[in-house]
């Protein structure tokens, strides 16, 4: 489990996160949303330790991050995968390079055995072919799947996703939704996703954390989202007609 | 203040680089990759610069001491004397602060902005270690050799353009080739080169490495470098000149 306490941020003066708490259960799909503006990413950044909080406390499965020595972070931080909004995939290396480079770098197998796990993990994302060609031959769509078997070939305990599904058609955003909520049940791992997309969020939302300038704001599921009263989140959520709609239709059902 | 703040995090930033690789295998790996794209790639410029430039110098110094007063072998003597001290050391280090300062700044910034430092971050990989360290050992390595290399083409420049055009004769040249020689000279340009190659390395990984915002600040950031880049390198070299042979 992941506890985060009281977390705060501030960039020049400014505070961007207010005092957070919250915690990420595993197995389940933990989303951040919030507008543009609001601390999200901040806060997932904070979390995979590329910005370091002014105050609170992140417990990783009881390791506090503060009182961790650079070596326990360090090992910490391979433990952690990520799925970065472009990709981050190395552009000089090969697919088979970009997933087989953690490996290289933190274990002592040899080739073979980096070349079949490698070959799992491409298997796993439904990219069985791609093993040589570089990430400029690839669509966006692959390229978050070539992300996510990267973020997983190592095994991580914590999976986190910023923005997934950004700059996919609505099939491929559900492709990759259902394979990050797939990966985390099957491997048991924790996986915060940040999102805008509110079709992931009411299909895989297993919890929910709204951020409002800095604050959180609300929390619950995406079955909770329906019938919250909270009136910023049901503007954020509902501020499509289509979302509306179907909350009218869901509300009116469950009635 | 922000020249201060900037040389303030320029250091900062090598003490990060000069830590131990954290895997030697991948370390020799990418050496190997800087070594080809840093100075093998580097290798036809320098070339046909060294060249030109060794053919001009004893053009220009036959033309301006034609006199029955000065002697031919002279040409030979300038000649060496100007690709050793000066035109290959610190001309070709000029040369090579535009073209590898503004790769290694571009390469290292487009990593940046695409999110692919902090994926290393994210590994739990020393970014900087892992990214400047092996180009500063490529760098520190190949360029004595390149710039001796360009020594040797310049003064065989000067030699055939003087030779083909029948400026002077191939013996007065090669008997001010050999004249006077101070085998110093040569440990001067290659310290001078060692320290060029150094700036090379890191100033342009500096201004990659902390660059903020997109594509145009990429660009700006390698403009940057290689101003930034050639300035140090003369100032330098008048400090050096001014150590080692004032």
């Amino acid at each position: 489990m992941i506890e985060v306490t009281n977390l705060y941020k501030e960039f020049k003066g400014v505070p961007v996160l207010k005092g957070i708490s919250t915690t990420f259960e595993k197995g389940i799909t933990n989303m951040i949303i919030g507008q543009s503006g609001s601390g999200k990413t901040v806060f997932l950044k904070c979390l995979v330790g590329l910005h370091i909080p002014d105050s609170g406390i992140i417990c990783f499965d009881g390791r506090k991050h503060t009182e961790l020595s650079i070596k326990e972070h360090r090992l910490l931080r391979q433990e952690i995968g990520m799925v970065f909004q472009g990709g981050a995939l190395y552009d000089s290396l090969t697919v088979e390079e970009n997933i087989m480079f953690p490996l290289k770098m933190f274990t002592d197998q040899s080739l073979e055995e980096n070349l079949d796990r490698v070959n799992f993990v491409l298997k796993r994302v439904n990219l069985e072919n791609a093993n040589n060609k570089f990430p400029a031959e690839l669509s966006g769509g692959m390229q978050k799947r070539v992300s996510i078997a990267r973020a997983i070939v190592m095994n991580p305990k914590y999976l986190f996703c910023d923005e997934p599904n950004s700059g996919l058609d609505p099939n491929t955003a559900t492709v990759i939704d259902n394979l990050i909520k797939e990966i985390t049940e099957e491997y048991q791992i924790i996986t915060v996703i940040n999102s805008h997309d509110m079709n992931s969020v009411m299909e895989i939302g297993e919890k929910i954390i709204f951020l409002k300038d800095g604050v959180k704001e609300w929390e619950g599921s995406n079955k909770d989202i329906f019938i919250t009263e909270n009136e910023a989140i049901v503007n954020f959520v509902y501020s499509s007609n289509l979302f509306r709609k179907v909350r009218e239709a869901y509300l009116k059902e469950t009635k | 203040m922000n020249y201060l703040k900037h040389i303030g995090k320029y250091f900062i930033m090598l003490k990060q680089v000069f830590r131990k690789p954290q895997k030697w295998s991948v370390f020799r790996e990418m050496l190997f990759r800087e070594i080809e794209d840093l100075g093998l790639k580097s290798l036809g410029i320098i070339m046909f610069i060294s060249f030109f430039v060794g053919g001009v110098v004893a053009i220009q110094t036959a033309l301006n001491v034609d006199s029955p007063f000065i002697p031919k072998y002279l040409i030979g003597f300038a000649t060496k004397r100007s690709m050793i001290l000066e035109f290959a050391p610190t001309f070709m280090s000029v040369i090579l602060a535009g073209k590898v300062g503004s790769y290694i700044s571009s390469s290292i910034g487009t990593m940046r902005v695409t999110e692919q430092i902090d994926a290393l971050e994210v590994m739990g990989i020393n970014s900087l270690n892992y990214l400047v360290l092996p180009k500063i050992v490529a760098v520190l390595f190949f360029y004595p050799l390149l710039i001796s290399l360009a020594m040797f083409l310049g003064i065989f420049g000067g030699y055939c353009a003087g030779t083909l055009t029948d400026l002077f004769y191939s013996d007065d040249y090669i008997f001010g080739l050999r004249l006077d020689f101070d085998p110093y000279f040569i440990k001067y340009a290659l310290t001078k080169t060692v320290v060029f190659a150094f700036v090379i390395a890191t100033i342009p990984a500096y201004h990659g490495y902390y660059v903020k915002g997109g594509s145009l600040e990429v660009g700006r950031a390698s403009t940057q470098a290689v101003v930034w880049t050639s300035v140090v390198i003369i100032l330098l070299n008048y400090f050096l000149t001014q150590m080692l042979l004032g």
